[in-house]
C-alpha cells in the first residue's frame, strides 16, 4: 500500500513535471505568499472584500495545478488597519514564515511604512490600491494593482469634464484624510492651471455627522462643478444632505472622488439618492469591460462573499485583488522563476492580460495609463441590489476606451 | 540603600549588555519588531502608573503624548535632520511641557473630570496637527531614516537596544518616585487629597512633577516610532488604543509598584502581539476585552497581587 | 463667503445637530450623571442600540417604533450591566474608579466583536419615508432625519426630567443621587433604585440608538467617535441634569456648526473641546451642575 503510494506519487510528479515544462525539483513545498490585510478596523470592509478575491485567485491556480507547478499558499494577518501594525508583521512573514513573495495590505496608511522596509531588502511588493504610496521611497520592484495611473489624470478628468460643459468655478470638499487631501490638492492644482475659480472649499474632520450646512453653503456659492473627495459614512451623509437641501442648477458634475458608492451595501441603501453623481471607480460591469475571465470570477467571487460577509458585489476591490496573483502568474510562468528581480524585470517590461484588462506599469510602479472609471450613476431604483448586476446603471464617461455614453447635466437634470 | 541602588544599576547595565548580546546573536529580525512594540508598551504602562497608579489620576490622554512624541520627532527630523536621541530628548521635553500643563489642570478636576479633560486635551492636540502641513496634517508623511549607525548592523536592532535603554530609564525612574518622598505623598493624594493637603503634603508640586516625568516618559516612547514606521499619520499616532493599553496594561500588573506595569505590559504585549500572528482576526479585541474584565474583576491588585497572594500562602505553608 | 443668510442657517442647524447630540448623551446624563458609573460602554450601547434598529427596519419596521420596541430588552441590559458592576466594584467599597473604567472598557470591546459577528464589518443605513426629504421653516430648509433627531431629544428630555420630578422612584433615584444614607435611612433599598435608574439609561440608548443610525449610516467602530462627544455634552451640562444635557447638546452643535461656517469644518473639534477644558476650569461642576 505504502509502495503504491510512492510509486503513484513519483508518477504524479514526473508528470507535472513533464507536462510544465519545469524541473523535477519543483516539487518542493508549497508556494508561500504573505500580506497583511485590514479584516478589523475602519478599512475592514475592504480589506476583507480584497482578500475573497486573492483567495478565489489562489485556488484557480491551485486547481491549475499551482504556480511553476507548487501549490499556492497564503498567508494572512490582521493588520487592524493602522499603519502601526505592518512593519512587525511584515518581519514575521519574512524572517518567521519564510514566505517566497510579497502582496501589500488594502489601501495606502497600512503600506507605507512597507516601503522603506522592503526598498531596503530588495524585495518586490504588489501594491493593493494604495494611492501614490511610493512617492517618497521611489522602489523599483513595487508594482500596484490600482487603476490610478499618473496622479493627477483623475481629477483632471473631472475638471476637463466640467469645463467641456461650461463650468468656469468649482467648489472642493475633502474629508482630513489622507487619500482625499492628496487628491483635494492635486485637484487645486489643476483647477489654478486651468484657470477655474475655487469659490468654495471645505476640509472636514472625519467625525462630522451633519453635512447640511457644507451642502448650503455649496449652493450659495453657486458652483459649476462640485468636486467630493470623503469616505464612506461621509459620502452617504452628503448625498443625502444634496438630496434634501439641494445644490442649485448651477451645478453641472457634482462627486469625483467619494469612497463608499462603490460598496453594494452602500448603493443598496443609497438607491436613487446617487442617480446624477459622476464618481470615480475601478471596474463596472459594463460591456466594455468584459476582460477574459472576469464574468467566470465574479460568479466565483459572489457565491463565497455572501458567505464571508463581505460585499455581495465586489466590484470595486476584488478583482484587482485576483489581478495581484494574475501578475505574479504570467511574471513566474514566463520566467520560469521566482526570484524577486527578475520578476520585477518582466513586469516593468511586460503588459499583463488580467481581469481587469491589460496592465502596464511605468517606472514608479503605478499603471502607465490610467485606467481609473468615471461613471456616472443614471436610472437607479431604491433597494435593489440586483440591478447593479446589470449594464447601464453606471454610463462609463472616461476612459475613452471603456467608454459607453456620454454624460447628463446639469447635475439636478441627471438626477430626475 | 546605596547598595540596593548599585544592585538595580547593575542589573540595568546587565539587560542593556544582553539585549545587545541579543543583537549580534539573534538574526531573524522578528522578534526585535515584535520587541520594539512590546518595550514601547512597557514604557507607556510605566508612565502611566506613575500619575495614575501612585496618585490615582487617570491620564486618559497616553495617545495624545505618544502622538506628539511622534510629530515631534518628524519635526525635528525634518526641520533639522537631527538624529534619533536628538529627536528623544527633544520629545521628552515636549512631554514634560505637555505634562506639565496637564499637572495644571489637577488644580480644578479631580476623578473622573481629569481624565475626561485628558480626552479633550487629545482631540485638540489631535486636531491642531491634522491642520498642520508641515509635518504631514491629515496626508500623513513619508520620511527615509538615515543609515544606521554602528555598532548596530540593522535599524530596527538599534531600536531595540534604545527601547531597553528607554524602558531601564522608565523603571529607574518610576522605582525613585515610588520609593522617596514623592511616592509617599502620590499615595497620600491618592488616598485623601484634602488631608495630604492639610498635613502640608505639598500637593500640586508632586501633582505637577509626577504629570511632567509621565508626560516626558511617554512622549519620548512615541519618538522612535516616527523612524520605526518612517511613516506618520495622527490616525495611527493619536490612537485610542494607547490610552486603553497603557490603562489596561498598569491595571493587568497591579498598579502599586513599579514592577506592576512592567509585568502587564509583558504579559498584555506579548498576548497581543501573539494573536496578531495566530487568531488575526476581530477575536483578537475579544480577548483584550475578556482578559480585562477577568483581572479587573477577578484581581483587584492585578498580576503582583496575585502573586503576592501565591508568595504568602507559600510561605505560610512552608512555615508550619 | 460670509453672509448672515448662512450665519442664520447654521445656527438653526446648528441646534437640530445639538439635539441630536443631546439625544446620544442623555442615557449618559443618568448613569454617569446621576449615579456616578465611570459608563464608557455607553456609546457602544448605543451602537447597539442603532444595530438593533437596523436589524428590525430589515424586517420592515420604522427605525424610531423599532427603538422604542427594543426599550424592555435595553432595561434588562442596564440592570444586568449594573448588578455586575455592583456586585463587584461598588459593594466592595473599594474606590471603582479606574477598575470600573476598565470594566466598562472591556464590555465595549465585547460588544464590538459581536456586532463584527453577527452583523459583518459593512457599514448600515435604515430605510424611512422621511429619509432623505426636507421641510422649509421660513428660509431655512430641514432635512427631516434632523427634526426627527430634534424631536426625539425633547421627547426623551421631556420624558425623563417628568419623571425624575412627578414619580416617586424618580425622586427616589436623585435622592440616591444626592444621599444615599439618607434614602437608607428612610427604608428604600439604594441598590433596587441604582438598578432601576441604570435600566433606564440603558433604555434610553435604545431609542438614542436609533436616531443614531436614523441621521446617518452606523459601523461596529463608530462608537470611538462619540466617546469623546458623549462625555463632553454631559460634563458641560453639569452632571445630572436633564434640561442641561439638552442645552448643553445645543450649545456644542450650534459652536461646531457656527465653526464650519466661518473657519471651517476642520477647526471644529479643537473648538468644541476647547470649550469643555474652558467650561471645566471656571466652572467645574458644568452650566447647570447641582
Amino acid at each position: 500500500m505504502k509502495r503504491l503510494d510512492l510509486i503513484k506519487g513519483a508518477a504524479a510528479a514526473a508528470l507535472a513535471a513533464i507536462g510544465l515544462g519545469m524541473p523535477a525539483i519543483a516539487q518542493q513545498g508549497p508556494i508561500k505568499i504573505g500580506m497583511s490585510m485590514p479584516l478589523t478596523g475602519g478599512l475592514a470592509a475592504g480589506g476583507k472584500s480584497s482578500l475573497v478575491g486573492i483567495e478565489v485567485w489562489r485556488d484557480d491556480i491551485n486547481a491549475k495545478g499551482g504556480l511553476l507547478g507548487r501549490k499556492v499558499e497564503l498567508v494572512v494577518y490582521d493588520d487592524k488597519s493602522s499603519a502601526s501594525e505592518t512593519p512587525a508583521i511584515y518581519a514575521k512573514l519574512l524572517d518567521v514564515d519564510k514566505v517566497d513573495l510579497l502582496f501589500a495590505p488594502y489601501a495606502t496608511v497600512p503600506t507605507a511604512p512597507l516601503m522603506p522596509m522592503v526598498k531596503q531588502r530588495g524585495l518586490l511588493l504588489i501594491g493593493n490600491f494604495s494611492f501614490q504610496v511610493n512617492h517618497t521611497v521611489k522602489h523599483d520592484m513595487w508594482f500596484n494593482n490600482a487603476p490610478w495611473g499618473p496622479a493627477d489624470t483623475w481629477p483632471r478628468n473631472f475638471v476637463d469634464l466640467g469645463i467641456k460643459h461650461g463650468a468656469k468655478t468649482i467648489a472642493i470638499i475633502a474629508a482630513d484624510q489622507e487619500f482625499a487631501q492628496n487628491l483635494a490638492k492635486i485637484a487645486k492644482g489643476i483647477a489654478a492651471e486651468k484657470n477655474i475659480t475655487v469659490v468654495y472649499e471645505q476640509n472636514y474632520p472625519p467625525a462630522t455627522v451633519e453635512f447640511s450646512s457644507m451642502v448650503r453653503a455649496i449652493k450659495a456659492s453657486k458652483a459649476d462643478m462640485v468636486f467630493v473627495m470623503s469616505y464612506p459614512p461621509d459620502s452617504v451623509g452628503l448625498l443625502r444632505a444634496v438630496q434634501e437641501i439641494g445644490v442649485g442648477p448651477s451645478v453641472k458634475i457634482f462627486g469625483g472622488g467619494m469612497v463608499g458608492l462603490q460598496f453594494s451595501n452602500i448603493m443598496e441603501s443609497m438607491g436613487s439618492l446617487m442617480n446624477g453623481v459622476v464618481n470615480y471607480n475601478s471596474y463596472l460591469p459594463e460591456k466594455s469591460m468584459d476582460f477574459p475571465g472576469a464574468k467566470a470570477f465574479f460568479e466565483k467571487y459572489q457565491k463565497r462573499a455572501v458567505e464571508a460577509k463581505v460585499d455581495p458585489l465586489g466590484y470595486y476591490l476584488a478583482p484587482f485583488g485576483y489581478a495581484m496573483g494574475q501578475m505574479v502568474e504570467q511574471a513566474a510562468h514566463a520566467t520560469k522563476s521566482l526570484d524577486h528581480k527578475t520578476l520585477a524585470a518582466y513586469l516593468r517590461a511586460n503588459t499583463i492580460q488580467s481581469i481587469v484588462g491589460p496592465m502596464e506599469f511605468a517606472a514608479d510602479g503605478e499603471r502607465k495609463v490610467s485606467t481609473t472609471l468615471l461613471a456616472q450613476f443614471r436610472g437607479v431604483v431604491d433597494k435593489n441590489i440586483e440591478q447593479f448586476r446589470q449594464p447601464g446603471k453606471q454610463i462609463i464617461l472616461l476612459p475613452e476606451a471603456f467608454k459607453t455614453g456620454d454624460v447628463v447635466v446639469p447635475f439636478e437634470k441627471a438626477r430626475q | 540603600m546605596s547598595m540596593r541602588r548599585h544592585g538595580f544599576w547593575i542589573g540595568a547595565l546587565c539587560v542593556l549588555a544582553l539585549a545587545y548580546g541579543l543583537t549580534l546573536a539573534i538574526r531573524n529580525e522578528y522578534a526585535f519588531f515584535a520587541g520594539f512594540i512590546i518595550l514601547q508598551f512597557i514604557v507607556l504602562a510605566t508612565a502611566w502608573n506613575i500619575l495614575g497608579g501612585y496618585a490615582g489620576y487617570v491620564n486618559f490622554g497616553t495617545s495624545a503624548f505618544f502622538g506628539i512624541g511622534v510629530y515631534t520627532a518628524i519635526f525635528l527630523f525634518k526641520a533639522l535632520g537631527a538624529p534619533l536621541l536628538v529627536q528623544m530628548a527633544g520629545a521628552a521635553v515636549m512631554g514634560a511641557l505637555l505634562g506639565f500643563v496637564t499637572g495644571l489642570l489637577t488644580l480644578r478636576l479631580h476623578g473622573i473630570f481629569f481624565s475626561i479633560a485628558t480626552v479633550a486635551m487629545t482631540i485638540i492636540l489631535e486636531t491642531l496637527v491634522i491642520n498642520w502641513k508641515y509635518v504631514g496634517g491629515a496626508t500623513g508623511i513619508q520620511v527615509l531614516r538615515p543609515p544606521v549607525t554602528e555598532p548596530f548592523d540593522s535599524y530596527i536592532k538599534m531600536l531595540f537596544v534604545i527601547g531597553v535603554a528607554l524602558v531601564i530609564v522608565a523603571v529607574a525612574l518610576s522605582r525613585h518616585v515610588q520609593g522617596s518622598w514623592i511616592g509617599r505623598g502620590l499615595r497620600a493624594i491618592r488616598d485623601d487629597e484634602t488631608a495630604a493637603e492639610c498635613t502640608g503634603v505639598p500637593t500640586l508640586r508632586l501633582k505637577l512633577l509626577a504629570c511632567s516625568i509621565s508626560g516626558a516618559l511617554m512622549c519620548a516612547a512615541g519618538a522612535p516610532s516616527a523612524m520605526y514606521l518612517q511613516f506618520a499619520d495622527t490616525t495611527s499616532a493619536f490612537n485610542l488604543n494607547y490610552s486603553v493599553s497603557a490603562l489596561a496594561m498598569s491595571l493587568i500588573g497591579g498598579t502599586s509598584h513599579w514592577a506592576g506595569p512592567v509585568l502587564g505590559a509583558i504579559v498584555l504585549g506579548v498576548t497581543q502581539q501573539a494573536l496578531t500572528v495566530t487568531i488575526s482576526s476581530e477575536l483578537n479585541v475579544l480577548v483584550l476585552g475578556v482578559m480585562l474584565i477577568l483581572f479587573v474583576v477577578g484581581a483587584p491588585e492585578g498580576l503582583l497581587g496575585l502573586l503576592r497572594k501565591g508568595w504568602a500562602r507559600l510561605a505560610r505553608g512552608g512555615g508550619s | 463667503m460670509f453672509s448672515f443668510e448662512l450665519l442664520l442657517d447654521a445656527v438653526v442647524l446648528g441646534v437640530m445637530l445639538g439635539c441630536f447630540y443631546a439625544a446620544v448623551s442623555i442615557g449618559l446624563s443618568v448613569s454617569f450623571g446621576l449615579l456616578d458609573v465611570p459608563h464608557v460602554a455607553h456609546p457602544a450601547f448605543l451602537v447597539l442600540g442603532a444595530y438593533g434598529a437596523y436589524a428590525l427596519n430589515q424586517a420592515g419596521w420604522d427605525p424610531i417604533v423599532a427603538g422604542i420596541v427594543l426599550t424592555p430588552l435595553f432595561y434588562v441590559l442596564g440592570v444586568v450591566a449594573y448588578r455586575v458592576y455592583f456586585e463587584t466594584f461598588e459593594k466592595r467599597g473599594s474606590d471603582a474608579g479606574v477598575r470600573g473604567l476598565a470594566f466598562f472598557f472591556g464590555v465595549t470591546f465585547i460588544v464590538e466583536v459581536g456586532i463584527i459577528m453577527v452583523f459583518g464589518v459593512d457599514q448600515r443605513t435604515v430605510q424611512a419615508g422621511y429619509i432623505g426629504k426636507a421641510i422649509d421653516i421660513g428660509d431655512v430648509r430641514i432635512p427631516m432625519r434632523m427634526i426627527a433627531a430634534f424631536g426625539g431629544a425633547l421627547a426623551l428630555t421631556l420624558a425623563l426630567t417628568a419623571y425624575f420630578s412627578l414619580t416617586f422612584s424618580g425622586r427616589a433615584i436623585r435622592a440616591v443621587a444626592q444621599d444615599e444614607i439618607a434614602l437608607r435611612l428612610m427604608g428604600a433599598n439604594p441598590l433596587k433604585v441604582k438598578q432601576l435608574a441604570f435600566g433606564i439609561a440603558t433604555a434610553v440608548v435604545a431609542v438614542a440608538g436609533a436616531l443614531l443610525i436614523i441621521v446617518g449610516p452606523v459601523e461596529p467602530t463608530t462608537h470611538r467617535v462619540y466617546i469623546g462627544r458623549t462625555f463632553c455634552v454631559v460634563v458641560l451640562a453639569g452632571l445630572g441634569s436633564m434640561h442641561g444635557t439638552l442645552v448643553a447638546g445645543i450649545v456644542l452643535g450650534v459652536v461646531e456648526s457656527i465653526v464650519l461656517t466661518l473657519y471651517g469644518a476642520s477647526w471644529a473639534p479643537a473648538i468644541s473641546f476647547a470649550m469643555l477644558l474652558v467650561v471645566l476650569a471656571i466652572r467645574p461642576q458644568g452650566m447647570f451642575g447641582r
